[in-house]
């Protein structure tokens, strides 16, 4: 996971080298340690389910399930069934600890998953598309019919964000305090919950995208959009980090694995796709529609369609080969809307139209949780310390980036792609601060709204024009290759041959 | 078929009573913390930031000095005591703790050039300008203290007179026998009221004397004809001598490295040499912009600290170019000697203005008792800044230092002169037949000849 060491033999400062030498040892030492440690300081084991002889994993129903395991265990498959306000949709605390279920017509409700306690229920009488947890497990934001709202756990409304508008789905960066939002115009912003401050508004031209997720192995936020591109934002530039088309209709659903390197998507044209990001390639393509996905921390995936929810695992270890692991078929009529793993327990959250049901997965979530990034078992003055720390430890929104691992390291010297990089970032900065340039109100009659239109596109294109300097080699080499073609075929013998 | 869920017992991931520790579980696969870097970079510029909000190290003067102080001296057996001696022969023992005089050893006619104490720490050694030298015997550790009022007066335990100035002194460090350099290097024991043996190489008086740590017949001197010469006790003649195209002001021997010494030159550079190999310079330590008129090595031997004429103090690390720490204050004149502490963790300058600087050597640590939580906290810090200290961000605000005006104006102006000599010689290897200009290492260039 650390990569390959530092190369010392073609170092020639011998400082250097007995510093870096002196260093890697030092993480070889700790590397040794934390494994060391593993074998006797992990508390839990993780789940499993094996079939014996002629058995089949996928046939396993979850009355099956709940009569082997004890009863702790079988308490956590539960059902609420709420019928009234529409179809459910869920999220969990990154610790696992809370849950909140909204309902579309206006239901939200908070419920801690370790008691089973109700902590708080109430409506918004409006509709309620999205909701995410903020910075504790208390706070959260709903993205309701024309605005986002942010509501503490007693169910009071402390912050009506108005800068966006017609919200339909909501994300949250953990480390950088980020709330992010798209609506169906296809805005996207990205607002810091602990300033206030709107970082960042962009529009993606895309139209509104039905699937967003976050990668959180870089802060990355994707889109699906209904043209079949999926695109990745980051808040500080106003181009996508990357764009790929992945299918041929609208995209329904995506989601990313924890560990950044993949991500599956679903589309109308009935695929169901996974991706490898390093490559940026299909990985593998199943038939199906898929309503909505999800990876849990241990890499299966869930898939939710109509009213059953297929869950898949890999089986050869490098991802690409998944097989079906096991399915859930819930009463017909029952759509599902949202399935969502549970952190840290072998439990998946379905939010469905009558409600939500929470099954047992085997061996889906990860046994040994660490306290200091996400303790189920938190008190009041941990949970409150955390905030404190995550707040001291908040990152900026310039540190995401595709490659997390490059902060601290020397910038490539590859000229010719990082100056077109830079120089693409700092045209579309240089026509964005053209475009929001405030014109200067002339009196006596010579401010006509003709002429101010005409003034700010000259702006503009001045911009544009001080970056369309070809470089004139380019444009010889263009001439040069037409000049070859030209010559009729009779000659073509005397043309001049390329030096290989 | 198997089936095996997570099942977690509340009772042992809590903890039974309230006056228990909570239970802290860990689990150190990378998976479950993204974006580390990102997280480590954050916590490098806070930690920097930080540092320098904490970093407030001048902790007090010492004044009661009618005139500069010329010379201090260190009790190696009594951590809290340093004696300082001025210009008009005043010479005082002072408790660094209430930054008091407990002691007064009037009786020098003239300046006093040098200072120190014998190895078990009971008699103090002082020589000066009206050519004699003193020996006074030092009250006991923790005597002193017990009356902060009164001050005690102590007359010479003996005076021994000679025919020339004397410029420094110095003791050996596991020994019976102080060296003295004037006109020549004299030997002397405790008990002999003439020198035992007496060192000269040419006509020239030497400036200053350090015995090696290590080698207990091993001492260094530098002469005003430019020169440092090591003597051996044990032969009649000088073992080595360096000329340098400069004046060595003082010298300091690295007490965990005991064959490397470091020379404070007038020509605001700091040389370490290694004392086998004189031939060239191991490190050459510039930053100061005026002559460096003393310099002494911290126990650790990992960094030592340098006063110089240009009114400002300098740590710097062994090994290191460029300091790492400077210090002054507007009333701080013309700084004549530095001391480090015995524990490593002060620094003491005696100035021109009679006041004798008493400065942390790491200017945000925090002094006294340090839990072992907070320790733990800011090593982590310490070491998070170190790895991404090259980062713009974080070497902006490391790097940072107020300096007072006309040290910052000398210092452009140095390295503007010291740019134009580069460029100046890089054009003229460039314009010449190749071969006929061969470049000369820095380490190199200020040194004229080794003679044996």
């Amino acid at each position: 996971m650390r990569g390959y060491g530092a190369d010392l033999e073609s170092l020639k400062d011998k400082k250097l080298k007995g510093q870096l030498s002196v260093k890697e040892q030092l993480y070889g030492q700790s590397a040794k340690a934390a494994a060391k440690t593993e074998k006797w300081i992990m508390p839990t084991e993780g789940g499993s389910l094996v079939a014996e002889g002629l058995e089949k994993t996928w046939r396993m129903k979850q009355e099956d399930i709940i009569s082997e395991v004890d009863i702790l265990s079988s308490r956590k498959a539960c059902d609420i069934s709420l019928r009234v306000l529409g179809p459910y949709t869920l999220v969990y605390t990154l610790n696992g600890r809370n849950m909140l279920m909204a309902g579309r017509k206006g239901e939200l409700a908070t419920i801690d998953m370790l008691t089973m306690n109700l902590i708080k229920n109430f409506q918004v009488k409006e509709t309620v598309r999205d909701v995410v947890f903020l910075q504790d497990g208390q706070t959260f934001a709903a993205a309701q019919k024309k605005y986002v709202y942010i509501y503490n756990r007693d169910g009071t409304e402390i912050h009506c964000l108005k800068e966006h508008e017609a919200p339909q789905s909501l994300q949250y960066l953990e480390k950088h305090f980020l709330l992010s939002s798209i609506n169906k115009y296809g805005q996207l912003h990205y607002q810091d919950v602990s300033t206030g401050e709107m970082v960042a508004n962009y529009r993606t031209g895309l139209g509104g995208a039905r699937a967003m997720r976050t990668n959180t192995f870089n802060a990355v936020i994707g889109l699906g959009h209904p043209g079949g591109k999926v695109t990745m934002w980051k808040p500080t530039s106003v181009k996508p980090l990357v764009s790929m088309l992945c299918h041929h209709g609208p995209v329904t659903a995506m989601a990313f694995h924890t560990d950044g390197r993949l991500m599956a998507t679903a589309g109308m044209d009935r695929k169901i796709k996974l991706w490898d990001l390093r490559k940026y390639q299909v990985l593998r393509s199943f038939a199906g529609h898929a309503r909505t996905l999800d990876f849990s921390q241990r890499g299966l995936l869930a898939v939710g369609n109509g009213s059953f929810v297929d869950i898949w695992r890999d089986s050869g270890g490098d991802q690409s080969f998944m097989d079906r692991y096991m399915n859930h078929s819930m009463v017909k009529g029952y759509q599902v809307g949202r399935v969502r793993f549970r952190p840290y327990e072998d439990v998946l959250g379905i939010g469905h139209s009558n409600g939500i049901s929470s099954v047992l997965v085997p061996g889906s979530g990860e046994p040994n949780f660490d306290s200091w990034v996400a303790n189920p078992y938190e008190t009041r003055q941990q949970r409150r310390e955390k905030e404190v720390r995550a707040l001291l430890d908040k990152l900026q929104p310039e540190t995401i980036m595709l490659d997390p691992g490059r902060i601290g390291t020397v910038r490539p010297t590859r000229a010719t792609e990082a100056e077109e990089e830079d120089v693409a970032e700092v045209k579309e900065a240089a026509i964005a601060a053209a475009k929001a340039s405030a014109l200067k109100h002339k009196t006596k009659g010579r401010n006509k709204p003709s002429k101010m239109l005409k003034k700010k596109q000259e702006g503009i294109e001045r911009v544009k024009r001080s970056f369309m300097e070809l470089p004139p080699e380019r444009e010889s080499k263009k001439l040069k290759k037409t000049e070859e073609v030209e010559l009729p075929r009779s000659l073509q013998r005397f043309a001049k041959k390329k030096s290989s | 078929m198997k089936v095996k869920v997570i099942s977690r017992s509340t009772e042992e991931f809590t903890r039974e009573r309230s006056q228990d520790l909570q239970r802290v579980f860990r689990n150190y696969d990378p998976a479950l913390r993204p974006q580390e870097k990102a997280v480590e970079y954050a916590r490098a510029v806070n930690a920097a930031k930080l540092e320098k909000i904490f970093a407030r190290p001048f902790v007090g003067a010492m004044d009661g000095h009618a005139d500069g102080v010329s010379c201090m001296a260190k009790n190696p057996n009594h951590l809290k005591g340093i004696f300082s001696a001025s210009m008009d022969g005043d010479i005082r023992l002072w408790d660094m703790a209430s930054r008091r005089t407990v002691c007064q050893y009037p009786g020098h006619k003239g300046a006093v050039r040098g200072l120190t104490v014998s190895t078990d720490g009971t008699i103090l050694i002082s020589c000066g300008t009206d050519c004699t030298v003193r020996l006074w015997s030092v009250p006991i550790a923790g005597a002193g203290e017990s009356e902060d009022s009164s001050r005690n007066v102590s007359k010479p335990l003996i005076v021994y007179a000679w025919k020339h100035a004397f410029w420094a002194v110095d003791h050996q460090w596991n020994g019976n026998v102080f060296a003295t350099a004037g006109a020549q290097v004299d030997i002397w024991d405790h008990n002999r009221s003439e020198p035992l043996n007496t060192f000269g190489w040419g006509n020239e008086t030497s400036v200053s004397v350090r015995f090696n740590p290590a080698e207990p017949n091993l001492l260094a001197t530098s002469a005003s004809d430019r020169s440092i010469v090591i003597y051996d006790l044990r032969m009649s003649s000088p073992a080595r001598k360096l000329i340098m195209k400069t004046k060595t002001n003082s010298i300091a021997w690295n007490p965990m490295e005991p064959m490397n010494f470091t020379a404070a030159n007038e020509d605001c550079n700091c040389y370490s040499y290694d004392a086998r190999k004189l031939d060239e310079a191991k490190c050459v330590h510039q930053d100061h912009v005026s002559a460096v008129m003393d310099i002494d090595y911290s126990p650790t031997g990992r960094e030592f600290v340098t006063g110089s004429y240009d009114r400002t103090v300098r740590i710097f690390q062994y090994n290191g170019g460029r300091s790492r720490e400077i210090y002054h204050t507007k009333r701080m004149q013309r700084v004549f000697c530095v001391k480090y502490s015995c524990d490593g963790t002060y620094l003491i300058s005696g100035s021109d203005d009679t006041n004798l600087r008493l400065w942390k050597a790491k200017a945000s640590e925090q002094l006294g008792v340090v839990l072992p939580r907070e320790r733990k906290k800011q090593e982590y810090l310490d070491a998070v800044k170190d790895r991404y200290k090259h980062l713009p961000e974080v070497n902006r605000i490391v790097r940072h230092r107020h300096l007072p005006k006309p040290i910052y104006k000398a210092a452009n102006l140095r390295r503007t002169i010291i740019e134009a000599e580069r460029t100046k010689e890089k054009r003229r290897k460039a314009h010449s037949a190749p071969g006929s200009i061969s470049a000369q290492s820095y380490r190199k260039r200020r040194i004229i000849r080794e003679v044996e």
